[in-house]
Formats: structure tokens, sequence, C-alpha cells
């Protein structure tokens, strides 16, 4: 039972009860009566216990079990809900984390493991006993009664329900075990004989699905067993029992009513339910039971919303859909295959139009549908809901705005938005930075938020929702904003801008994403080294990403994050420039037009074009990308739009869309900041994906200020300090 | 010098020039015709682009220039050496292109010397050693290095086909 993949398993379960953990306390607010989110909380810690002593893991066993004691007081209303209560249960949950992780460590070094979980030292003290000691306080201020409860390890969930103050109930509980379940390692009789310590209970096994002896199967179990239990545990307990087995097993509980049922014939019965009559009569014994846990300690605790508690829940919705965990090496492999095959597709379609064989068009027409749509499909499974980081940074504001003494409010929304998993992975990293920036420099101090006659809390508002085949995220605060005549001067200091040099308020705070800047009078832990916002720009990038920046001294900041849904496999719109060919990604192009020759020379030190009634600054990338060969009569131009950035790209040809499969450059091209990767096409030859921001960047146009001629593209340079307007 | 260097090793050579050039088979993937190259706009001018090798895209360094030699057209006996390199811990495919390549050789460690310290045109710090093959020597390059360094001009003095740094 202790054997590599099970504890894998448990180790896997025990992430996502953690992550349940931080939600759920993080939601919590001081004050506020018990509840479903205690409850939740409760039962989590007690499943870590139960499985974590299970698997060996007993500091993890002691140490939930301390929490678990603290948080039984907050359900009978001993210790009220408090923001050092809060915070306590954050840090036990770190230290779980820490404590999980050490466990996990010598499995990694036996198998090749990623390296982060091995490689990382785990900052543990070495027992928590510090955060024990404050749990123990916490509980032993209101109540001395829990002393030396902590100290006893006891197997899973039998001493729980004994203390539970709760008057007794009949159950009808029918458990029909998985027919593996003793393969898995489970054992039907001991859940029984804990059952038993529950209370007084008649057990009869059902054996009407046993097979005739041929059939039969040793290592099956074909029993099923129907018990009525009176006790004073709630269903919660009776649940807690069957925890390790409940999936795949056929498990019901039902309160049959109070314990003074006629037909239950057990011996014990007559001293309960002289106890139990003593009771007044529960209000709707059929469906609920009003959360007994609760209900003589703590009266003015509102009772459990009857649908939910007849079987309250342990880990998930009861009706989840059956879910795999699969390693995302795999789903890479994977969509690796459905880039080859998607390439070889098109190969197939050009070879097929070109032999004119008429019975080859409708299979290979087919054959091109199925492989868009598996392409879709497979990449959806890659596809997560950007949510599953909003946990981590709504602790993050938490931890550091009581850090740095502000009060800040974390609204997140959208959290359904899905992105490809490798996206996400790397986006969590520039959230971060962009948050501490919000946290420390824009959030004001209280007191100076009262004082200028804002609300005494911040807000920090994230956001995320695709448009189109992007997923844009904002982070907005309504803190101090960016003061242009501050990044100005800093700028100034710092030596990344000359003196005399006019600029508009926009490129000052464009300014700030440069590497080395930061406005922060003081470096606090936070921030303020200057690092930050250039790295976030740099991981955008990296993600072919885009990064908008708007402030209102006074007002707050924005940040606008515009991300592709995935870096696999992009529609793109194939341009030919003499003999190269090149991809726009087609999530930027809004349309073509025409540039005749006559329109090309009609510059006045700037090359627009009107397109419905706007000026488009376009660039040619015959000049640009320095191709030899003459331009032809009428070129095309391809606008591209990037946020608020409009830029026309002039090409020969404009060829068609088509699907794209990136592939990276690699190390030799990384400085090359106008092509973000390269394709296979039909033909075999390969052609390069245009960086459309990067392009944007590199003819860096400016309509208020027509004064700067037009610049031949240099190879960009990213750590040059900034002399002149180009960025 | 080099653990690579105590055992027995099979080389396959290159010429560039008139000068013969050696690389351990363990760093060598595919020989290939040259396809159609892609130009990377920007790139520095010894990157000759990127080509297809089934179905992957391959960064292509100009050998010539990299070392800082005379660039020459290239001829039908040009070819590109598909290289499988551990640079800095990264598994990395690149190919080089050579004005011929020849064959593969065996040389024992009797029969490789540590590069001469004097009198030589080329910068020691990129050779691994050089293979005497009767009356012959051939130089054989440390691939790593050769990628792994800025500005890898074999040829000491200045030229104004040298490499122009990143």
């Amino acid at each position: 039972m202790t054997s590599g993949p099970s504890i894998q398993t448990f180790l896997l379960e025990a992430e996502d009860l953690l992550v349940s953990i931080e939600e759920t306390a993080l939601a919590l607010s001081p004050g506020q009566p018990v509840g479903e989110p205690i409850h939740q909380l409760f039962r989590a810690f007690h499943t870590l216990k139960g499985s974590g002593a299970m698997f060996g893991l007993e500091n993890v066993a002691a140490f939930t079990h301390r929490v678990e004691s603290l948080l039984d007081g907050v359900r009978e209303g001993r210790v009220p809900v408090t923001t050092e209560l809060i915070d306590l249960i954050l840090r036990a949950k770190d230290h779980l984390e820490a404590l999980l992780a050490t466990a996990r460590s010598p499995l990694a070094r036996r198998e090749p493991a990623p390296p982060s979980d091995a490689g990382q030292p785990v900052a543990v003290e070495p027992d928590g006993t510090d955060i024990a000691a404050a749990l123990e306080a916490l509980l032993t201020d209101t109540s001395p009664a829990e002393e030396g409860k902590a100290s006893q390890l006891l197997a899973p969930s039998t001493h729980i329900p004994n203390r539970i103050a709760g008057s007794l109930q009949t159950y009808h509980i029918r458990f029909r075990p998985h027919r593996g379940i003793l393969a898995a390692g489970a054992n039907p009789v001991a859940l029984l004989k804990e059952l038993r310590t529950l209370g007084p209970c008649q057990i009869v096994a059902d054996t009407t699905a046993v097979p005739a002896l041929e059939e039969l199967q040793a290592d099956h179990c074909y029993l099923a067993w129907d018990v009525t239990l009176v006790t004073n545990a709630g269903p919660d307990a009776i649940k807690d029992v069957f925890i390790f087995v409940e999936d795949g097993s056929e498990l019901s509980i039902q309160p049959t009513g109070p314990a003074q049922s006629p037909a239950d014939p057990s011996p014990v019965i007559p001293s309960a339910a002289v106890e139990a009559s003593a009771e007044p009569p529960q209000p709707s014994p059929a469906s609920c039971t009003s959360a007994p846990t609760t209900s003589s300690a703590n009266p003015e605790s509102p009772p459990e919303p009857p649908g939910k508690a007849s079987v309250p829940r342990t880990r998930r919705p009861a009706a989840r859909e059956a879910s795999v965990r699969v390693p995302s090496s795999r789903l890479d492999r994977l969509v690796g295959l459905v880039g080859e095959l998607v390439m070889n597709q098109s190969r197939l379609s050009q070879v097929a139009a070109g032999a004119g064989v008429a019975g080859l068009v409708a299979p290979v027409e087919e054959l091109d549908r199925l492989v868009a749509e598996l392409r879709d499909n497979i990449l959806g499974i890659r596809m997560m809901p950007i949510g599953t980081i909003f946990g981590r940074l709504r602790r993050l504001v938490h931890d550091l705005a009581a850090e740095l003494q502000k009060e800040i409010d974390f609204v997140a929304a959208g959290e359904q938005t899905e992105l490809d998993k490798t996206v996400l992975d790397q986006l969590g990293d520039p959230l971060v930075h962009i948050l501490r920036n919000s946290i420390d420099h824009g959030i004001e101090p209280p007191a100076d938020r009262v004082r200028l006659g804002k609300p005494r809390r911040g807000t920090i508002h994230l956001t995320a929702a695709h448009t189109g085949s992007s997923v844009v995220v904002t982070i907005a605060d309504d803190g101090q904003g960016i003061d242009p005549a501050a990044v100005r001067a800093r700028a100034i200091e710092r030596g990344l801008l000359a003196p005399e040099a006019t600029l508009t308020d926009t490129d000052l705070r464009e300014l700030v994403l440069r590497p080395g800047f930061s406005t922060a009078r003081s470096v606090t832990n936070v921030s303020g080294r200057g690092v930050g916002m250039d790295v976030v720009k740099r991981q955008l990038d990296a993600l072919r990403g885009h990064l908008a920046l708007t402030s209102q001294p006074g007002h707050g900041t924005t940040l606008t994050l515009t991300l592709p849904l995935t870096l696999a496999i992009i529609d793109g719109l194939l341009v030919e420039v003499g003999s190269e060919q090149f991809i726009v990604p087609m999530s930027v192009v809004t349309e073509t037009v025409e540039l005749a020759r006559e329109q090309r020379h009609r510059r006045n030190g700037r090359r627009a074009i009107a397109v419905r009634g706007d000026l488009v600054p376009y660039v040619p990338l015959r000049e640009a990308f320095a191709l030899p060969d003459a331009a032809p009569e009428l070129e095309k131009i391809v606008i591209t739009c990037l946020g608020e950035d409009r830029v026309g790209l002039v090409v020969d040809r404009v060829l068609g869309s088509r699907q794209t499969v990136i592939q990276s450059l690699g190390r030799f091209y990384e400085h090359v900041g106008l092509v973000s990767g390269a394709t296979i096409l039909g033909d075999g030859r390969v052609a390069l994906i245009l960086d459309v921001a990067g392009l944007i960047r590199a003819t860096a146009y400016h309509p208020p200020s027509p004064s700067h001629p037009p610049r031949s593209l240099p190879p960009p340079t990213p750590t040059t300090p900034l002399t002149t307007k180009h960025l | 010098m080099n653990t690579l260097l105590t055992d027995i090793g099979q080389y396959i050579t290159f010429r560039l020039g008139d000068e013969l050039f050696a690389i351990n088979v363990a760093q060598v993937r595919e020989v290939l015709e040259l396809p159609p190259v892609t130009k990377v706009p920007t790139a520095p001018d010894y990157m000759r682009g990127v080509v297809n090798v089934r179905g992957k895209a391959i960064p292509v360094v100009d050998l010539r220039r990299k070392f800082g030699l005379p660039p020459t057209p290239d001829t039908v006996h040009s070819r590109i050496v598909v290289m499988e390199l551990d640079l800095d811990g990264e598994p990395t495919v690149i190919g080089g292109i050579a004005d011929s390549v020849h064959e593969v050789i065996e040389l024992e460690p009797g029969q490789i010397n540590p590069p001469p310290r004097i009198a030589l045109r080329w910068r020691t710090d990129l050779i691994q050693g050089m293979g005497r093959r009767g009356d012959d020597f051939i130089i054989i390059l440390d691939l790593a290095r050769v990628f792994s360094a800025e500005d890898a001009a074999l040829v000491k003095e200045p030229s104004a086909l040298a490499t122009v740094p990143a």
C-alpha cells in the first residue's frame, strides 16, 4: 500500500487539497459565523491527516491533527474566526506543503522526476513547532479543555466523531465496494469495524451478487453490506470512514430519523432511544441532519442548506466527470505529432490539388477536415482555465498587503478563460511581478488613501477574457498611478534618457518597462531593485505576447497583457517578398490593401497610408529585411493590429492562409527581434514567422511627433541605454 | 587534456579552403546536400539561415564565416554537417556548411597531439587537438566551444571578412 504509485496519488491529491484549503481560507473573513467554509477546511485537513497516517507520514498526520483540533474548536464556536486564525491556517498550509515536498523528494531521487522538486532546498522548520504552538495558543485561549489532545496521534477518524456533540441519529448505510477493492489493498472488514466505533450498529451482508463457484474470482469482492447505525456523529464522520474507497464504490448514507426507529432491533438501542427522545425532534429528518455538529454548541449559526446536507461532499462534487491525470510530456508529444500531421496534410493537399486526379479530391478534403478537428481537440486537451493560477496570486496579495501594512481587495474575474498549459505555466511569474509592483508602488498606505479621499482599502482587479485567438489579461489597481515627471527625472538620473529629450507621456510610461528602472524611492523587500517590469516584458515577448500600460496619475494603473491561446499551432497568412516567404500570425491581421507605386512616393518624412480614413504607418519588409530584388509595380500592405498599434507590412504578394506549426528558432537566433519562429511549408521550405510586436517596436512610429525621420531597422539592441525616443 | 582523446575515436573529416578539419562522429547526426536555406533577417553574417531537416527547422552556420575565412560561393560539393551538441547543458542541433565532406577516419590517442602553442594561424582554445595522418595534420575542433563563443574567428589576424559579433 505504501508503494510508489499510491503515495504519488496521495501527494497529488494532497496538492489539490492544499490548494482548496488556501482558497477557502482566503475566502474567510474575520467574525464570520461558522458555516460551510469551516466545514470544508475541517474535512480537508481531516483527509490529509488520515491519508498522511496511512502512508506513514507521521509528521504530516501529527501536524494536521493540531490544525484539525483548532478547526474543531472553530466549528463548535469556541474559537472565533479572526485574521490571526486565517493567517495560521495559511501558514499551516505552507508548512504542510513543505512537509509533503520532503516526502516527495526521496521519490524524486529514485526516479528522474522534474528537477525543480528535488533541486530546490525545502525550507522547513523541522517540525513546525512555532505554528503548532500558535495553534495551541489560539485554542487554549478560549478553551483549556483541549490540552493533551494534540499530542496523541490516533488512527484517523476514530476519536473525532466522539467529540462532536450532537443528538443521536439513525442512519441506514449501504456500501457496495468496488470489485477490485481487495486488490487495491483496502479491507472492507476494517471499514466496518471502524464504523462500529461510531456507535452501535447492525451489519447485514448482502451476498446476492456472489456468483457460482466456477465463475468466482478469488480476489474480487462480491459482497455488499447494509448497516443500521445509531450515532451522534454527523454524516461527515460516517462518510470519512469510507473516504479512501468511495471511488468506484457504491455508498449511500441515509438518515432515517432520530434513534427510536421501532424497526431497529439493536439491543443497545433502548438507552440511546431514551436519550434521543429527550431531545426535541429533528425538524426534517427525511432530508437533512441540520448540522448536528453545531446545533447545540453554536445556536446562532445558520443551518446548512438542506440540499447539501444529506451527504456532504468530502472532496469533490459527487457527479464530477471522470478525469485522468496524464503527464504533460505525453501531451506535448501528442501535440508534436499533430503538428507533423498537419504539416504533411498540407503537403498532401498541395500535391493532390496539382495532380489533377479526380478521385483524390474528395478523400483529401475529408482528411483535411479530420486533421483540423483532431488538431483542435488535441490542443483543447492542453487548455486549462487561468483560474488555476489565481489562487496563488490571491495568496500573494494577501501576504504582501499584510507585510506592507496595506489594505487591499483582490477581485478576480474570468477564471474560466482557457489558455494552453505552456502559456499558462509561463504566465505566473509575469503576473506575480505585476501584482508586486501594484501592491508596492501602486496602492497607497491606508492613511494616505483616506487623506486623498479614496476608499481606505485599495482594489486590484484581475480580469481574463478571450478576444479572437488571444487572451487578454488586465491588471488594474486604483493606486497612485505613474507620475510622468517622476519617471522622467528617474530616467535622466539613471542615464536612460538624455536630459534635453522631449518625450510624450506615453513614452515616459513605456520607460517603466525598460531594464534597470524603478521609481520606488526606497528599495524594499518587495520591489525597487530595478528588476521587474522589463522581466515581465521579456517573458511576454517570449510568449509572443504583448504588454500595454496605461496610467492616470492619482487614479491607478492598468496593465493589459495580450497572449496567444497556444504556442503550438496558429493560423497564419502566407506572404511573399521577392523569393522569400513569411507567415504573419492571422490573429493580428485585420485586412490587406494595395499600395501602388505612386502612393509610395507620397511621403513627407513618414510612411503612412490612409485606410478607411485613418493614417496607418507601414514598413516595407523588403527594406526591413534588406532583401536584394526590386519591388513590383503593385505591392500589398497587410494591415496588422496589436493592442492600440496598427502597422502595415508591405509585401509583394499575399498567398493565403496556412495552418502554421510553430517551431522555435533556437538560441542562435534569439536576439533576432523581427521574427518569432519558423514553420515548414507544404513544399518543404522554411518560412519565418514575423514578430509583429517586434516590427512595431523596431519602427517605433509615433503620430504626434513627425519631426523624427524614418530610420532603417537596426538589429534590436535591448540593453543599450535609451538616448533617442525609440523604444 | 580531454577524456575524449584517451580512446580510439572516429572522426568525420571536412574541408574549408585548403585546411582539413575533423569532428568526432558522436557529435554528428548526418551529412546532407545543401538544401535551400531560408535567411533570417538581421542575424549575424555567419548565421546562414534555417533549413528543413526532416520536418524540423535547423539553424545553419556558415563555418567559413564563423571561423573568419573568406567566403566562397557554394558548390556541388558543399554539404551541411548536422551536429548534435551539448551547449551549456542544452542539447542543440545545428548545421554547419563545409566546402566538402570526406570520410570517417579512426584516430588513436597516440595520433593526436595537443595543439602547438606557437606559430599557428589558428586560435588554439577552439581546437581540441591535431590529428596526424601520414604527413597531413587534421584540426580537431572543440565544437561546444566554437558554438558557445560569440566571436569564433579561428584565424588570429583580423580580416575584413572576420565575423561580426551579434
